[in-house]
């Protein structure tokens, strides 16, 4: 792996890693309930993205599917999330 | 298995995984300035889609460099990116305003134009 490639996935990690702490910055101090929820959101997102590039950092497939289950459960609480904001139940 | 990548391709993997961190950073911060929540909705947009895509392409080169063969496995993220980022966002505008309506305020907000 060329020293180019390590430093941009490291750069990229970096990245993630300021972005969620951004979003953790806004669920902390978001005003309303959905934003806490949106910043959530952002932040799984930015977890799978995280998974991806370490796959390729150390050529293993098996962060792909870390990265696969991370989307899934993400997609799972925020619309249960949005559905309580919504309803004031999940499962109704 | 394990073929050493060309520095071409390596290059090719490591601009579109700035990319993606790029993206996903500015999703940040918008997601930090914009001033009311209906525009706040927006920037994550940017993470689920042109981030995602740029990480899957950046995937999809480097394990098919190193496998010698194509492998299209990481695209299964965005199909999934792409059915689940629409359904998150409708259901999130749709309790916000009915939490905004609820509260007795005016929403959608009304559009402002700027020059």
């Amino acid at each position: 792996m060329s020293a180019f490639l390590t430093h941009a996935l490291d750069a990229a990690l970096a990245l993630y890693a300021l972005a969620m702490a951004g979003a953790l910055l806004r669920m902390l101090r978001g005003p309303t309930a959905q934003d806490r929820v949106l910043a959530l959101d952002f932040i799984t997102v930015n977890g799978m993205l995280a998974m991806l590039t370490l796959g390729v950092r150390y050529a293993s497939t098996m962060y792909f599917v870390t990265a696969l289950i991370v989307a899934l459960f993400g997609f799972v609480a925020s619309a249960a999330l949005a559905k309580f904001l919504l309803r004031g139940e999940v499962i109704e | 298995m394990n073929a050493a990548p060309s520095l071409v391709m390596e290059t090719i993997v490591g601009l579109l995984v700035i990319a993606s961190g790029i993206l996903s950073f500015v999703g940040a911060i918008g997601l930090l300035r914009l001033p009311t929540f209906f525009q706040r909705m927006h920037p994550p947009a940017l993470a689920s889609t042109l981030a995602t895509w740029a990480a899957a392409l950046a995937t999809i080169a480097y394990f098919s460099a190193i496998g010698s063969r194509l492998a299209l496995y990481p695209w299964l993220i965005v199909v999934l990116a792409a059915i689940t980022a629409p359904i998150t966002t409708s259901l999130l505008a749709r309790a916000a305003l009915f939490r905004v309506r609820a509260a007795g305020g005016d929403a959608p907000p009304p559009i402002v134009t700027e020059s």
